[in-house]
C-alpha cells in the first residue's frame, strides 16, 4: 500500500547534514575564517549589518560564512539573532558632524570646509579584472595624510544659513520603533526612514533609479556623501552623564532637491536623507532619493502615481526578510488547497461539458 | 530538554505579554484583526511565524502540543515547528488530536471535534479577506470599520456570472457574529463549518502582516453566499484507501505513470486511529 | 414625505490656500426638483458639487439632507458610517467620466448589483434580474449583462453608470457634466434618457455643467457661478431667456453664437 510522505523528520536531518557538507566545500581547500570574511569581504559584512540592523562585524561575518555567501540568508540570521537581544537603553542621537570621515564628497560645491576626500572608493577604478589577486600578492601601502581633528560641517548647513534649503522641524519626541510596534500607515518620516535604513539595497536602488527616469522625479543633487566613524554615547541615569559605548561606521547622504515655493513663500531647496550602518554608499544614496520622493505630500507636490511616491507600496515591500520568506513559502506543501481547487475545476468543467452535450 | 540560551518557548516574557494582550483583544472582538508588533523569528516569514508566536505566547510547561501541516503531523514544516518547541519549551508533544491542549495548524482543521480547553492556532499568510479586491491596507481597514462589504459579494456575484458557481475553494471568507468578515486562513472550504460553534478557542496569527485575530468558543461564523447559491463544503468524491472513511477530507495521490490515483485522509491522526480500530 | 425641502445648503465655502473654491453658497432643493449649476471651468461649480456630495470637506457651512424620520441632518458633521450608508442608498453620484464611477474589471451586472448587495441583497437571481431590468431601462441589451464595461462605447458606459446609481432608488442624484466627453448625437440620446428617468422616478437632482443645452432640457432652476460665487439664480427659462447679470448674459450669448 502506498503511504503518503512519511519520514519528514529524517529528511530534514539528512538535508541539514548535506547542507553543512556543501557549505564547507572541497576540504582540500583551506577553510575560510570569520576574521578573513570580516576583513576581506567587508562590504558584504556591511550590507549584512545594515539590513540585519545589528552593528557587529564578527557576527555578520559568521552569518555570511554560515549562509554560504547568500547575503539575504545572512541578514535573516542576524535579524533572528537580534530579535532575542535584550534592550538596555537607547543611545543619544548620533552627531554625524563629528564623524571621522574616511570619505566625504559633495557634488554641489567644488570645495568646502573639510574638503573633498575621495577615500577608499571604486569610483575611478577601471573595472578590469586584476589577475594579480589570483596569486596571493602583497598589497602596496597607501600613502598617509594628516588626520583631521576638528568636526566636518555639513554642506547643507551652508545652504541653511542663507535660508536656501528647507529647515526640518526639530523634535525631542521619541520616534515610533519599527521593531517594537506594528507598522501603521500613514507613517511619519522618522518611521519611513527606519524602514528604508534596513530595506533591501536592490529594491531601493531600483526605486531610486526609477525616480531619476521620471517616475517621481525629484532633481536630486548629492549635497554631501560622507562615510566614517561616529562615537555612540549613552546617558547613564545612575551616573548623571553620558559615556562612550564605542564607534560605528556610517554612511550618510544628504541630497539637495528641487525647490518649492509659491507667490507668498520664497522658493527653497528641499532635502532627502539617507543614513545606513557601515560603508554602504549605493544604499545610502538610494535611500535619500526614495525618502525625498515619498515626501511629495508634505511638500505640496503632485502624486503622479510613481511607485517611489507610494508610501504603502514602498514600506510594505522593502523588507527583504519579509519578502523572501513569503515568496519562498509557496514551495511548502499546499496540496490541501490544491485538492480543493482540483475538485472545483472538475465540477465547473463538468457543468460546462454537460451544457455543451445538451446543446448538441 | 529546554535550550537554556533562550527563554521558555523562545520569546521573552515582555513580548509574550504583548502578544497575549493582542490575543485577548482579538477574543473580545471576534474576527477583528488586531495589529501586533510581530517579532523576527528563526524561521522565515510565510512559514508560520505568526502561528509560532501565538503558540509561544499560549504555551505553559504543562501543555501538550500537536503541530500539523496539510492535516498531517509528519510533513516537513510541521516537524520543524514541533522540534522548535520541543527544543525551546521542552513541552510534551503528541499526534493524537484529543490529547493535545494546543494544536498549531496550517491549512486544516482536524476531523474530530475539538473540545473545551483546547486551543487551535492557525498560521495565516494573508489575514485580510478583502486584500485581493483592494490592495491597500489603509483602505481595507476603513472598509472593515464601516462594515463596507458590498465588494465582497460583488466578487461572489462575478464568480457565479462567469462559472455558474462560487469559485472560491479555500480561504473562503466568513462573517463573524454578524459583524467582521474574516479570512479563515487557507483551509479548504470543507473545513469552514467546523469554524462555527467550535468548543475550542481558535487563534489566528499572521507574522509578516503583523495581525492576530480570534474566534472565542461557540462563535458564529457564516460562510458568505447567496440565498439561491448556498455555500457548499466540498471534498473529493471517494473514500480513503487506508481507513475507508468517506466523510473526511481526502488528498489525491498519483500512484503510477499512467496517472492512476487514489485518495487518502489528509488528517493522518484521524486516519491512523480509524485504521487501528479496524479488525 | 415631509413638506419641507429635501436638501439645503447653508453658507458653504471652500478655499484652496489663498484661492477661493466656492464662497458662501446657500440654496434649497425641493423634492422632485432639478437644480442646474452652470459656469465656466474654474467658476467653482465642481468644488461646490464635491463639497455637497461629501467628496471634499468644506471649510464652512452646512449641507442638510432630509433623513425622513429625523428631519434635516447636517451631512458634513454626520458620522462617517452614516454618510457612507447615505451615499449608497439615498444618494447617487454620476461622474463625468464613466470609468470614475464604474468598476471596469467587473461585469455590467456586477456593477449594477453592487449597490443592492451593499445594502444586503443576498439572492443572486433577484440581483441579476434587477440588473437586467435596469440595463433595459438605460437601453442596454440584456445579453450584455456579463460583459465588462471596457467592451462598451462611451455612451453605453455612461448609461451603465446611471443604471448602477439609480438601482437603489435614490432620492437625490448629483451629476457632474453627465454628457461631457460624448459625441453630440450620443449626448442627445443620453439627455433624453435622463429626462425620462428623472420625471418617471420623481428624482431630485443637482446637475453641474458648462453646457446650457443640458440644463435647458433637465433643470427646473438654475444657479450661475463665477469666481466661486453665485451671481444669479432663477427658473431655468427665466435665466436663459432674460439673463440679468452681465456674466450670465455673456454665457448665454456665447452659446447662441455657436
Amino acid at each position: 500500500m502506498y503511504v503518503a510522505v512519511k519520514g519528514g523528520e529524517r529528511a530534514i536531518d539528512n538535508a541539514h547534514a548535506w547542507l553543512a557538507e556543501e557549505r564547507r566545500g572541497d576540504v582540500a581547500v583551506p577553510e575560510m575564517s570569520v576574521a578573513q570574511i570580516r576583513e576581506q569581504l567587508a562590504l558584504a559584512v556591511n550590507r549584512v549589518m545594515a539590513e540585519g540592523s545589528l552593528y557587529d562585524p564578527d557576527l555578520a561575518a559568521l552569518a555570511i560564512k554560515q549562509a554560504r555567501g547568500d547575503l539575504i540568508e545572512a541578514i535573516f540570521l542576524i535579524r533572528a539573532y537580534r530579535t532575542t537581544l535584550p534592550r538596555f537603553g537607547a543611545s543619544r542621537p548620533l552627531d554625524t558632524a563629528s564623524m571621522a570621515c574616511d570619505r566625504r564628497v559633495s557634488a554641489t560645491f567644488k570645495d568646502a570646509p573639510g574638503g573633498q576626500v575621495l577615500g577608499p572608493t571604486f569610483d575611478y577604478t577601471h573595472r578590469l579584472l586584476d589577475f594579480k589577486l589570483m596569486a596571493d600578492g602583497d598589497t602596496p601601502n597607501a600613502p598617509q595624510g594628516a588626520a583631521r581633528h576638528e568636526a566636518t560641517p555639513h554642506i547643507t548647513q551652508f545652504l541653511n544659513a542663507e535660508g536656501l534649503i528647507q529647515q526640518e522641524p526639530a523634535s525631542d519626541a521619541t520616534p515610533r520603533d519599527l521593531t517594537r510596534q506594528p507598522m501603521q500607515l500613514p507613517a511619519d518620516r522618522a518611521l519611513r526612514l527606519q524602514a528604508l535604513a534596513r530595506a533591501d539595497e536592490g529594491f531601493l536602488l531600483s526605486l531610486a533609479y526609477s525616480t531619476q527616469r521620471g517616475f517621481g522625479r525629484t532633481h536630486a543633487f548629492v549635497g554631501e556623501l560622507r562615510i566614517g566613524a561616529v562615537t555612540v554615547e549613552m546617558d547613564i541615569p545612575e551616573l548623571g552623564f553620558a559615556i562612550d559605548l564605542g564607534e560605528v561606521t556610517l554612511t550618510e547622504c544628504e541630497t539637495v532637491n528641487q525647490f518649492t515655493g509659491s507667490k507668498t513663500e520664497p522658493p527653497q531647496f528641499t532635502r532627502g536623507y539617507g543614513l545606513v550602518l557601515g560603508q554602504t554608499e549605493r544604499k545610502a544614496i538610494s535611500m535619500s532619493l526614495v525618502d525625498r520622493a515619498l515626501r511629495w505630500a508634505e511638500l505640496g507636490e503632485d502624486n503622479i502615481g510613481a511607485p517611489a511616491q507610494d508610501e504603502e507600496f514602498v514600506l510594505m515591500h522593502c523588507d527583504n526578510i519579509q519578502a523572501t520568506g513569503f515568496l519562498e513559502h509557496i514551495k511548502l506543501p499546499h496540496y490541501v488547497d490544491f485538492q480543493s481547487e482540483l475538485e472545483l475545476i472538475r465540477k465547473l468543467r463538468a457543468a460546462v461539458t454537460a451544457g455543451q452535450e445538451a446543446a448538441e | 530538554m529546554n535550550d537554556q540560551h533562550y527563554n521558555f518557548a523562545y520569546l521573552d516574557e515582555q513580548t509574550k505579554r504583548m502578544i497575549r494582550r493582542a490575543i485577548l483583544k482579538g477574543l473580545a472582538i471576534p474576527g477583528y484583526q488586531v495589529p501586533f508588533a510581530s517579532r523576527e523569528m528563526p524561521m522565515p516569514y510565510g512559514w508560520g511565524t505568526g502561528g509560532v508566536q501565538v503558540t509561544a505566547a499560549c504555551l505553559t510547561p504543562d501543555d501538550r502540543l500537536k503541530v500539523i501541516d496539510q492535516g498531517a503531523d509528519d510533513t516537513t514544516n510541521a516537524v520543524s515547528i514541533r522540534k522548535f518547541f520541543q527544543r525551546t519549551a521542552g513541552v510534551a508533544v503528541t499526534t493524537a488530536t484529543p490529547e493535545a491542549s494546543v494544536i498549531q495548524t496550517r491549512h486544516r482543521i482536524p476531523e474530530v471535534a475539538l473540545t473545551e480547553g483546547q486551543i487551535l492556532v492557525y498560521q495565516v499568510p494573508i489575514p485580510e479577506p478583502l486584500r485581493f479586491l483592494e490592495p491597500r491596507e489603509t483602505e481595507t481597514r476603513r472598509m472593515h470599520a464601516l462594515e463596507d462589504y458590498g465588494l465582497m459579494h460583488v466578487k461572489l456575484y462575478e464568480d457565479i456570472a462567469r462559472h455558474g458557481a462560487i469559485a472560491t475553494s479555500y480561504a473562503y471568507p466568513v462573517k463573524v457574529e454578524g459583524r467582521y468578515v474574516m479570512d479563515p486562513s487557507p483551509i479548504p472550504k470543507f473545513d469552514n463549518p467546523k469554524l462555527a460553534g467550535c468548543a475550542a478557542i481558535q487563534l489566528f496569527g499572521a507574522g509578516r502582516e503583523q495581525r492576530i485575530y480570534a474566534l472565542p468558543p461557540y462563535t458564529k461564523a457564516v460562510s458568505l453566499d447567496f440565498d439561491d447559491f448556498p455555500f457548499e463544503p466540498t471534498k473529493a468524491a471517494g473514500a480513503c484507501a487506508i481507513c475507508g472513511s468517506d466523510t473526511s477530507y481526502l488528498d489525491e495521490v498519483i500512484v503510477d505513470d499512467a496517472g492512476g490515483r487514489m485518495f487518502v485522509c489528509s488528517d493522518t491522526d484521524y486516519c491512523a486511529s480509524r485504521a487501528e480500530g479496524q479488525p | 414625505m415631509s413638506a419641507g425641502p429635501l436638501f439645503r445648503v447653508e453658507g458653504l465655502s471652500k478655499r484652496y490656500g489663498a484661492r477661493i473654491g466656492c464662497a458662501d453658497v446657500s440654496f434649497d432643493l425641493w423634492p422632485g426638483e432639478v437644480m442646474g449649476i452652470v459656469g465656466e471651468s474654474g467658476s467653482g461649480k465642481t468644488t461646490l458639487l464635491n463639497c455637497m456630495a461629501g467628496h471634499l470637506a468644506p471649510d464652512a457651512g452646512r449641507v442638510l439632507f432630509d433623513m425622513k424620520d429625523r428631519g434635516m441632518v447636517d451631512t458634513v458633521t454626520m458620522p462617517e458610517p452614516e454618510r457612507r450608508r447615505l451615499v449608497r442608498t439615498d444618494w447617487a453620484f454620476v461622474h463625468q467620466h464613466a470609468r470614475d464611477g464604474l468598476r471596469m474589471g467587473v461585469s455590467a451586472g456586477g456593477n449594477v448589483g453592487e449597490r443592492l448587495m451593499a445594502v444586503g441583497a443576498r439572492h443572486y437571481g433577484d440581483i441579476r434580474a434587477a440588473a437586467v431590468d435596469w440595463l433595459g431601462r438605460v437601453e442596454i441589451a440584456a445579453d450584455r449583462v456579463d460583459d465588462r464595461p471596457r467592451a462598451f462605447s462611451g455612451g453605453m458606459q455612461q448609461r451603465l453608470q446611471i443604471a448602477r446609481n439609480l438601482v437603489t432608488g435614490p432620492r437625490l442624484v448629483f451629476m457632474d457634466e453627465p454628457t461631457g466627453g460624448l459625441d453630440v448625437s450620443v449626448q442627445a440620446r443620453l439627455l433624453d434618457l435622463l429626462r425620462g428617468l428623472v420625471r418617471e422616478m420623481g428624482l431630485s437632482a443637482i446637475v453641474v455643467t458648462h453646457d446650457l443645452a443640458v440644463v435647458r432640457l433637465l433643470a427646473d432652476r438654475l444657479m450661475v457661478m463665477k469666481d466661486g460665487r453665485v451671481v444669479e439664480t432663477g427658473l431655468t427659462d427665466q435665466v436663459l431667456d432674460d439673463p440679468q447679470h452681465g456674466y450670465t448674459q455673456l454665457l448665454v450669448s456665447s452659446v447662441l453664437q455657436v
